[in-house]
């Protein structure tokens, strides 16, 4: 079973896997696994390597994620920004994806959080000024605002 | 998985209101229906020109809509144009719960 426990700043998606730490810890770090589950890849689990997950374009897409690796902690935390619509001009939007294994009895809890910054922090999210949980803050005020006004 | 909405384009939604004096601008025509340019300029205490670039920047991403009566343009705010951002984690919850079915496959082929 896997839960999504929601709110407008995060994202969070776990699971309980019949798999021991390191098994796990291997499918989310080595490429060529990566890719059967998740998309093809040039990721290594180094701090500061630069990757790309690349799937098929769509529209208002091409397809690429780029990332790069903030924390490794072998069999207990990976980090990677995860930017979508990255160009030249334009930082895209986004995102930052926290893994963390937990040994529990019979396998491994994976828990995946995925947390918004603004797009013109990059990687800078430690003085997040403008970052995304004001800025859906104010969206829900927002939203909830002319909910109410309708 | 993410991205393919048929609304504005996401990324001038997202970029519009990544800045806090457009985020101000829009609230304030959120809250306070349709606003003069000179109205907008007093409440935003920044520069009239200044004033309508963000609104420029709002109008592309959807979120405002102007029309003009005599020398005055009014805005006002289409609220249904956050609809890209609202939808971005019901996209990647279907995104990642697909990926953690297709991990549970991978790990059942694996050697121990």
């Amino acid at each position: 079973m896997s839960t999504a426990a929601q709110s407008t700043r995060t994202l969070v998606v776990e699971r309980v896997f019949p798999h021991p730490p390191e098994k796990l810890w291997r499918a989310l770090t080595e490429g060529p696994l990566l890719a059967q589950w998740m998309m093809n890849n040039d990721f290594e689990p180094v701090p500061g390597r630069k990757f790309q997950f690349r799937n098929e374009p769509k529209p208002n897409w091409n397809g690429i994620v780029d990332g790069e690796v903030l924390v490794v902690e072998p069999m207990k935390r990976l980090s990677y920004n995860w930017a979508v619509g990255k160009s030249e001009d334009s930082p895209g939007l986004q995102w930052i994806v926290l893994w963390t294994l937990t040994p529990v009895e019979g396998g491994t809890h994976l828990r995946m959080e995925q947390s918004g910054f603004g797009p013109d922090q990059q990687a800078n999210y430690n003085g997040a000024k403008y970052g995304w949980h004001k800025m859906f803050d104010s969206l829900e005020r927002v939203l909830e605002e002319s909910k109410a006004n309708a | 998985m993410v991205l393919h909405v048929t609304h504005a384009n996401p990324n001038h939604v997202f970029r519009a209101l990544a800045d806090p004096t457009r985020r101000a601008i829009f609230e304030e025509l959120t809250r306070q229906g349709e606003q003069t340019v000179h109205a907008l300029t007093r409440y935003a205490g920044v520069s009239q020109p200044a004033v309508s670039k963000h609104l420029t920047v709002l109008k592309r991403a959807k979120l405002v809509r102007h029309r003009r009566e005599g020398r005055e343009t009014h805005y006002h705010a289409q609220p249904d144009a956050l609809a890209p951002m609202v939808n971005w984690l019901d996209l990647y919850g279907a995104f990642w719960r697909e990926r953690f079915d297709r991990l549970e496959d991978l790990l059942q082929r694996m050697e121990p």
